[in-house]
């Protein structure tokens, strides 16, 4: 921004974009302050009429049901939450190393059978996963990947998400600075390294909360690919618990449920969004 | 996919007229050993993309030809899936209906809407962009199953909804509306829903891709006379900004399609007179629960072509590069 007109324009223009920002944002998040607040209710406030939006009496009771409930199934809890952050960290870290290694050469690279590559990724982006689900299950049987973490981490690791998404990013990248370290007779390994995940940290940090809210979030893959009950993952315990959406006698415990599923993600995203917000500051494109 | 086993390097001389042919399979080969640094980078994804999605992909479109029901071995139908599809499924014809009024509303409201919000945090000072980001953002992170207790509640139909409360405490209501049975309102419900979950992987590209415009632009802009923000958003940063745009619009495009999850946690499945069908949870329909995947796949590859024409649109807007 340019801070000469910024100055002059303070006045109404900001008043009006952070009253505007501000009422929406508020807006945006009620729904999910109510789910918190639900999930703290005791019994005798959740059906209370006229509906009110804070418990009188917030109570941890709805979280000690739901440990409850789990406490008293042949695994425990813990192994859930073991389950799911393997799965999960697998997913992330793997999944955002290969895209960014090859998207890379994409981007940048002139190549044979480049634009083939990247139309078929574009492409793939569009077909329904839910199709692909019957057979990628029988891949995964075939190849006798069955009950391992590797089959609910192998098939969420080349998304074309992330791919697009970071090619998409290359391109702000001035080529002259690559040509630049190459006279300087750095490898492309090096460049790899040295200057393209510097600079497209923006971009892995989005891919990276991307990726772990959809594996976080996810109840299929524990659900097709492991017939073991101590290799499940946290949401499809958690679905399995609480009974699915709209059983009325598990308000309480389906709201502390689902706001325990949320909280991680919340987490994973204030850490990525600084990282962004902190790229900008000493960014090497200027 | 290409290897590159080291076998020895064609030589290049000026080939004769006769062998122009030959020349030019041996260019491609010195192409690709030249590149092969770029392949080995490639290698990992296009192994796990081939193996994970390419062949499902395929596979899914073999099935379509098929009657198919996982127990029996596939039996090829020829395009009877598809015949059945568009002439006899009304269903299906009204789920494409719906899905439609359904992208061309979320879809270019949800688009503008992520830039919009996007390019105004971008505008305020970096430490209280953080908060607004949060603000909008984490709605999208949320599953619509965990969300459905809230909405649930927001639109019950009896008195005891919240927005029916309200309704009838304002004088606008005299008696409680069935916002989640009635035909009418179904639609605008799950559309409410999905805008506010829809500041997706749009919306945080936007953010981080408006933060790597070079500031030398900004001033640039300014010496050259660009006066006011909306001036700087149209002439500097739209321009700058085009991969992102691109790529939060075929996102868009793909997630508005695949509106399903809210749909079903909200309305149920199938809902009634099937005012919230889409095409998705029609696919849902018959691939998990009457397990014909060969009909199932056939709705897949009408939605992926739905999806690649809107699409082709979009990249002829945006595209270019």
């Amino acid at each position: 921004m340019a801070k000469a007109f910024k100055k002059r324009k303070v006045d109404v223009g900001s008043v009006f974009l952070y009253t505007f920002l501000t009422g929406l944002g508020l807006l945006m998040l009620a729904p999910l302050v109510y789910m918190a607040s639900t999930a703290v209710k005791p019994v005798s406030e959740l059906f209370l009429f006229p509906p009110r939006f804070f418990p009188i009496n917030p109570t941890l009771i709805n979280f000690r049901d739901l440990l409850l409930i789990t406490g008293t199934s042949f695994v425990p809890f813990s192994r859930y939450i073991f389950n799911s952050v393997i799965v999960t960290g697998g997913i992330v870290t793997l999944g955002v190393l290969i895209s960014c290694m090859a998207a890379y050469p994409l981007a940048k690279h002139d190549m044979p059978f480049k634009n083939t590559i990247f139309s078929l990724i574009v492409t793939a982006l569009m077909f329904s996963p839910m199709v692909l689900q019957i057979p990628q299950y029988l891949m995964i049987s075939q190849s006798g990947l069955m009950n391992t973490y590797f089959a609910m981490i192998l098939p969420y690791l080349a998304a074309p998400i992330g791919i697009f998404l970071m090619i998409q990013f290359l391109k702000q990248i001035p080529d002259s600075l690559l040509e630049s370290a190459r006279l300087d007779g750095a490898s492309e390994w090096k460049i790899l390294w040295a200057i393209i995940v510097p600079l497209l940290k923006p971009a892995i940090a989005t891919f990276a909360l991307l990726s772990f809210i959809q594996a976080w979030n996810d109840p299929y893959p524990a659900m097709m690919y492991t017939t073991k009950e101590e290799l499940k993952s946290l949401p499809l315990a958690i679905q399995s618990i609480s009974g699915g959406a709209g059983v009325v006698a598990r308000v309480g415990t389906s709201a502390a449920a689902s706001f325990l599923m949320i909280v991680p993600t919340i987490i994973v995203f204030i850490v990525t969004q600084r990282m962004v917000l902190q790229t900008m500051a000493h960014s090497g494109l200027k | 996919m290409s290897s590159n086993k080291p076998t020895s390097l064609p030589v290049q001389r000026p080939s004769p007229p006769p062998y122009v042919e030959v020349g030019r399979w041996a260019k491609l080969w010195a192409d690709i050993k030249r590149n092969r640094v770029s392949y080995y980078l490639l290698a990992p994804f296009l192994l796990l993309f081939t193996f994970f999605t390419i062949l499902p992909i395929l596979t899914s479109i073999g099935l379509s030809f098929t009657y198919y029901n996982i127990i029996e071995a596939p039996r090829f139908v020829g395009l009877s899936n598809y015949r059945l599809l568009f002439v006899d499924d009304d269903i299906f014809l009204k789920a494409v209906g719906i899905t439609l009024k359904f992208a061309f509303v979320t879809g270019p409201i949800g688009y503008i809407m992520a830039f919009l919000l996007a390019w105004a945090i971008s505008q305020i000072p970096q430490k209280y962009r953080f908060f607004y980001t949060l603000c909008f953002y984490t709605p999208s992170i949320t599953s619509a199953v965990a969300m459905s207790v809230v909405w649930l509640y927001l639109f019950a139909g009896d008195r005891k909804g919240l927005f029916n409360h309200w309704l009838i405490e304002l004088g606008i209501l005299d008696e409680p509306y069935l916002f989640l049975q009635n035909v009418d309102s179904i639609v605008p419900v799950i559309i409410i829903v999905s805008l506010w979950m829809s500041m997706g992987i749009g919306f945080l590209a936007f953010l981080a891709g408006l933060q790597n415009v070079p500031k030398e632009l900004y001033e640039a802009g300014a010496i050259d006379g660009v006066r006011y923000r909306w001036q700087e958003l149209v002439y500097i940063t739209l321009p700058a900004v085009k991969p992102q745009l691109l790529f939060g619009a075929v996102m868009q495009v793909v997630f508005s399609l695949q509106v399903f999850d809210v749909s079903m946690q909200l309305v149920g499945m199938p809902s009634p007179l099937y005012a919230g069908h889409t095409i998705l949870a029609h696919l849902y329909d018959y691939a998990f629960i009457r397990f014909e995947m060969g009909y199932a796949s056939a709705i897949a590859v009408v939605l992926f072509f739905l999806m690649l024409g809107l699409n082709r649109l979009i990249f002829r807007f945006l595209g270019g590069d």
